[in-house]
Parts: C-alpha cells; sequence; structure tokens
C-alpha cells in the first residue's frame, strides 16, 4: 500500500466515503431521488402541441365560419345550452346571433378565452369578407431552454446541493458527537482540522457523481441545455456545496442528539425550499422581502447556475450571486470553528 | 502491506520510555462541575510497568480524574505529568504516547474491523500493524465484520485494539468491562494480563471490586472525589484487620424485642470490627476457625440462635464497606 493511502487525512477521507457509500437511504437521496423528482416534473409539465380551443355557435352559418380557424373546435347549440356549457367548462366562448350582430359571450379572466375571443372574432369577420390590410406570415420556433423542465433543472440542482451537503456533513458530526465517537477521535493524536476537512474531502469526490448523474440525465432525456462553460458550472456546484457544507457545520456544531440536528437542519432549509426559486421564480415574491430572498444562499446558487445553463452567462457577470455564495462560506465556518463541541 | 521498521519486535513489548520514574504524577487536582466537586484533591504516582486500579462507586469521580489524565478534561487547579510531559507543552506528543480507551464509545457500525483499526492507526507516527492488534485483541475470525455486527464483548475488544493500535506506553483503560456478560468480562481480564505481562503501564478504572483485584498491582480507592485509601489490595485487605469476614442473622422468640449485644462479640480474640447492615451482621476475623465458636458461645449465652451464617475472605468490597459504611454496588 502507497504511503499516501497510510496518511490520516486520506484514511479519514476514505472512511467517510465508504460510510456514505453503505448507507442506502443516503445514496437513495442523493442519487435517485432528484433524478425521479426530474422524470415526474418533466411528465407533468411536458410540451403538449397547441390546444385546440373549444366553442359554440347558435348558428350553422357561425359554426362553419369559425370551423375554419383550426384552433377552434365549434359546434352549434342553443343559447340556454350554450351558456350551460359555459358555465361547466365545457366551451371557453358562445357566439350568439343576433338581428343587429354578433355578442361573444366568455369569461374575459380566463387568458384562453380571451384567446378564443380573438380566434372567433377574425374567423367570423374573415367569413364575412375582411381583407387583412398588412400581409402577415408566421414562423414557428420550439426552442429548448425555454420549457419548464429547463427552468426547473437547475432549481433541482441547487437544492440537491443543499440537501446533500448540509445532511451529509451536519448528521455524520452530530452522530459521531452523540456516540462519543468523536470524543474518542480528539483523545487520539488525529489534527482536528484534518477530521472536517476530509469531510469536505468526499463531500467533493461524492459531488462530481451527484452532478454528473443528474446533469447527465438531465441532458440525455430532456435535452436541457448547457449554454454557459462547464467548468464555469462545476466551480459553481463545488462553491454551492461548499457554502451549504459550512451550514451544515455550523447547525452540527453544538447540537448534541439527532433530533436536535434533524430540528435545525429543516428549520434553515425549509425557508429556502420555499423562497429560493426551485420550483418557480422567486422573483414572484414581493417586493418588500426581495432582498431577504435574494441573500439566501439557494437564492444566490439556483439563480446563479440558471445564469450558466439558460442564458450561458460568464462568471464576470455572476458577481453578485458567487458573491453571495462566498460570504455564506466563510461566515458560517468561521463562526462554526470557534463554537464546534468536540465532545 | 509493507512492514515499517518501527513496528519490528514482540508486539507486545513495552516500548522504552524516554523519561525515567514515574509514568504519572497527579498533584492537588481538583474540578468541580456546576454544584458537584468531582475531583476533591487528588495526589497520586503511577510507576511505569504498573497495572493501577482506580476503584469506587459511580459518581466517585474516576472517570473524571482520569480523562483529566487523557487530556480531554481541564483541572481547576492542580498539575498533570504523564511520561514527564504535561498537557499545556507536549499535547501532540503525549497523544502519540498514550493509549486510550473510553466509557462507551460507538465505533461506526458500517465500518470493518480492519478499517476501524486502518483509521486509528494512520494518527500514530509509531504503531503496531493492524494485523497484530486484531491479534492481540483476538478478534481475528471478526476483521472483516462490520462493528454493528460484533457482540459488546467483541466491541470492548475493538476499543482496546483501537487504543493498542499506536503502541502506546500508557494505557487508560475507562470501565472497560462495564456492561460485558461474566464470560466477556474474563476474555477481556485475560487480554489486560497479556498486556500487563508484556510490561506496558496500565491504569484502568472500575467499580467492580473483583476485577481491581484481579488485575491491578495496586488500587485506589475513590469516593465523594477523593482518594480513601491506596495500596496493593493485599495491603488494603490486610488494612482491615481481618483476612475473614463472618455475616450471620439471628432468629428466635427473642428477637422481637432486643438487639444483639455487640460487646461481648467484639471481645472474641481475632474479631477486628462489627457492623450491622440491615440485620445482617458483620464481623471482620483474623482467625477464622477459633472465632467461630466463639461467636456461636455469645450468641447461645444471649439467647440467639442463628438464622443465617455466611464466612468468606476478605476483598476490597470489604474494604470500601469498611471505610465508608455503605456498598460499592449500593451505587
Amino acid at each position: 500500500m502507497s504511503k499516501l493511502s497510510e496518511s490520516s487525512l486520506a484514511q479519514l477521507t476514505l472512511v467517510r466515503m465508504v460510510l456514505f457509500l453503505r448507507e442506502p437511504e443516503a445514496v437513495f437521496w442523493i442519487f435517485v431521488f432528484p433524478i425521479l423528482l426530474a422524470i415526474g416534473l418533466g411528465i407533468a409539465f411536458r410540451n403538449r402541441p397547441p390546444d385546440v380551443l373549444q366553442v359554440g355557435a347558435t348558428t350553422p352559418q357561425l359554426t362553419s365560419a369559425l370551423a375554419a380557424d383550426k384552433g377552434l373546435s365549434a359546434a352549434t347549440m342553443s343559447e340556454t345550452d350554450g351558456a350551460h356549457a359555459l358555465a361547466t367548462g365545457n366551451i371557453l366562448l358562445l357566439a350568439i346571433q343576433r338581428p343587429e350582430g354578433v355578442i361573444y359571450q366568455f369569461d374575459d379572466t380566463n387568458p384562453d378565452a380571451r384567446i378564443a375571443r380573438l380566434a372567433a372574432d377574425r374567423a367570423i369577420q374573415t367569413a364575412a369578407g375582411r381583407r387583412d390590410a398588412v400581409r402577415a406570415d408566421n414562423r414557428l420556433v420550439h426552442e429548448a431552454g425555454a420549457r419548464y423542465i429547463d427552468f426547473v433543472v437547475p432549481g433541482l440542482l441547487g437544492m440537491n446541493l443543499m440537501g446533500s451537503a448540509m445532511w451529509g456533513l451536519g448528521f455524520s458530526i452530530v452522530e459521531a458527537r452523540q456516540k462519543k465517537l468523536l470524543k474518542r477521535m480528539v483523545a487520539s493524536p488525529m489534527p482536528r482540522w484534518q477530521y472536517l476537512v476530509s469531510f469536505l474531502l468526499s463531500r467533493l469526490a461524492v459531488l462530481v457523481l451527484e452532478v454528473a448523474a443528474f446533469l447527465g440525465f438531465a441532458r440525455l432525456v430532456f435535452g436541457v441545455p448547457f449554454r454557459g462553460s462547464l467548468w464555469q458550472l462545476g466551480f459553481l456546484c463545488v462553491l454551492t456545496s461548499l457554502a451549504f457544507s459550512a451550514l451544515g457545520l455550523l447547525v452540527a456544531s453544538r447540537a448534541k442528539t439527532m433530533e436536535a440536528a434533524s430540528g435545525l437542519m429543516n428549520l434553515v432549509m425549509l425557508p429556502m425550499w420555499i423562497l429560493s426559486g426551485v420550483f418557480f421564480s422567486a422573483s414572484r415574491f414581493p417586493a418588500v422581502i426581495q432582498p431577504i430572498v435574494r441573500a439566501l444562499p439557494l437564492t444566490a446558487a439556483i439563480d446563479a447556475l440558471r445564469a450558466n445553463m439558460l442564458q450561458g452567462e460568464g462568471l464576470a457577470r455572476l458577481a453578485s450571486p458567487v458573491a453571495i455564495l462566498i460570504a455564506w462560506l466563510v461566515v458560517p465556518f468561521a463562526v462554526s470553528l470557534r463554537i464546534f463541541r468536540w465532545r | 502491506m509493507s512492514t515499517p521498521a518501527n513496528s519490528g519486535g514482540a508486539c507486545t513489548a513495552a516500548p522504552e520510555s524516554s523519561a525515567g520514574g514515574a509514568s504519572l504524577l497527579l498533584r492537588g487536582l481538583r474540578k468541580a462541575y456546576a454544584d458537584v466537586v468531582a475531583v476533591d484533591g487528588i495526589d497520586l504516582e503511577v510507576a511505569r510497568g504498573e497495572c493501577f486500579g482506580l476503584l469506587g462507586p459511580n459518581g466517585a469521580g474516576k472517570t473524571t480524574t482520569i480523562e483529566i489524565c487523557e487530556g480531554l478534561t481541564t483541572p481547576d487547579a492542580g498539575t498533570v505529568e504523564l511520561l514527564g510531559l504535561n498537557w499545556q507543552a507536549g499535547a501532540n506528543q503525549l497523544r502519540q504516547r498514550i493509549g486510550i480507551q473510553l466509557q462507551e464509545t460507538q465505533f461506526p457500525e458500517k465500518l470493518k474491523v480492519e478499517e476501524t483499526l486502518r483509521l486509528f492507526r494512520s494518527f500514530y507516527r509509531r504503531w503496531i500493524a493492524v494485523e497484530k492488534a486484531i491479534r492481540i485483541a483476538q478478534l481475528e475470525e471478526k476483521r472483516s465484520s462490520r462493528v454493528g455486527g460484533l457482540s459488546g464483548g467483541q466491541k470492548q475488544r475493538l476499543a482496546m485494539a483501537c487504543a493498542l493500535v499506536g503502541d502506546p506506553e500508557l494505557l487508560f483503560l475507562d470501565e472497560p468491562t462495564t456492561g460485558l456478560d461474566p464470560q466477556a468480562r474474563r476474555h477481556l481480564w485475560d487480554l489486560v494480563d497479556d498486556l500487563k505481562q508484556a510490561g506496558r503501564t496500565i491504569i484502568l478504572t472500575t467499580h467492580y471490586m473483583e476485577e481491581a483485584e484481579r488485575l491491578c498491582d495496586r488500587v485506589a480507592i475513590m469516593d465523594h472525589g477523593k482518594i480513601i485509601a491506596l495500596g496493593t489490595p493485599k495491603q488494603l485487605i490486610a488494612s482491615i484487620g481481618g483476612e475473614h469476614i463472618v455475616e450471620f442473622a439471628v432468629g428466635g422468640h427473642a428477637t422481637a424485642d432486643r438487639a444483639v449485644e455487640t460487646a461481648p462479640l467484639k471481645e472474641i480474640p481475632g474479631v477486628q470490627s462489627h457492623r450491622v447492615d440491615a440485620g445482617l451482621h458483620q464481623l471482620s476475623v483474623s482467625e477464622l476457625h477459633t472465632a467461630v465458636p466463639r461467636i456461636f458461645a455469645a450468641l447461645a449465652e444471649q439467647g440467639f440462635h442463628l438464622s443465617e451464617l455466611r464466612t468468606h475472605s476478605a476483598s476490597l468490597e470489604d474494604v470500601f464497606v469498611r471505610l465508608t459504611g455503605r456498598n460499592l454496588r449500593d451505587e
């Protein structure tokens, strides 16, 4: 065996990884769960061909005029039946023939109904002989990168980096403290910094597998784009993981029981699951709380990951999220080194 | 695996200490927690090659004392010197030279025995091979088993192997057999015996007096943070004056309204002391064969007859009872 494998830092890191890989639940949550989540969301929000809008009309002439538009599917019905069909959501719009013209009956708070109104009016006016003043043609694009799955993959990546780093560090340390293993370790000549660094090293090793598996899946199955530089994406993943490792270390620095650690961990992570824009844009939250939302490490991480992957932004333009992540790395790490309880 | 030069020689041979004289020297040690004084002025000297026992009930301050020696707890007052070094100036060197087994360490359950030992070995500059540590602890058959699958005794032997893998000059064992069944306990005693034979200095705590008697060259009996007796087990037992203990209880119609007069009993030649505990009389006696008939006679004279009689050789338990008036196991 080589000298390297006999060094205490190598042994500590190795033991850390071996213990992680022998924990089937941890392997599931870190490797399998994000992929399952991506599959679920990919199916739920898959892009469908443009919907055909259901409309009704009170005369066969109107119905045939409406049917001329490919985006509409029209049926003839009495005004009473039509009102009922509208109320139950079977049609979006009812075109009523009156002596003085046509009345469109629809719910203007429903965007689809407003689209149906525009399409129906155009079809009826065209059938009645209106000619367009300007000739117009359509060129259709269906671009990867603008779909929901493209939006959600960087969000899931950020969430996964947060969970694996915090649980990986926090739980193992508190467990070792609770089982008096931490005390036994510091009773040996082991350099204390090596114990903490071994967590970071094994974290980074697992990180490579974790990110490669998830992003590889997203690329192959959903064709999620990678528009930014890959090494910068790697740097963002490492930085995110280290920032959350520091936070995990802080959470674990004093907790004596697993229960206390779990509680603290969820307390720290729960607001970020909601506020940091994993599943929808964080800008939907009111302006008042935006400064808080922006300052959260997960928001910064996901913003930076999305900017890299979807917009192809370089690090130079991501200075503010990167600075926020560095602050979340340095401050909790410094604090936890001061307050860490070894026994 | 390459065998380094510094692991050569007999695996159990005690390493040469650079400093002569005492392995451990405690002076005026004190430690208080909130409102409890755990260690209340302890002076102690343990020679090289000695197996020394701290004996006392739970809460006597044994663990606090040993953890101060191990550098895990800082004393409020007093000095600690190990192998001629102290924790302020020589902590790194000391950690390399002592071996420690703590009470109730749980090693990671999913790690294998040999992996655990390899990890601990990597912390030491001089060490014995993992294979040797496994052999000493008699864990050969379990080397590839996960820690979670070991029995209590095997886990304790693993803890012992982790303490040994750094080839320590001084070994601290904190309650090494607490919670083990009698067979596993005897097994561990044999292991400690081997280490003693190999000349290592061992300091152990226990609340089993038979363990202290069996293993230790010298014993300090602790109670309420103080050392109340110090010497070889033989000396301590001799100090209570009798080598034998006679225990009896009396029955008969007369017992309800009067107690046994103890003065005639104490006058019997060879009887050193007398005490009553829950109706059971205890006499420490030096000449069993002459004293017992006279005890019978003295009781018959007072109109009592015996309902119970036992004798045993005096043990450290009796020393503790004599010194504190309490049983070691009552705590």
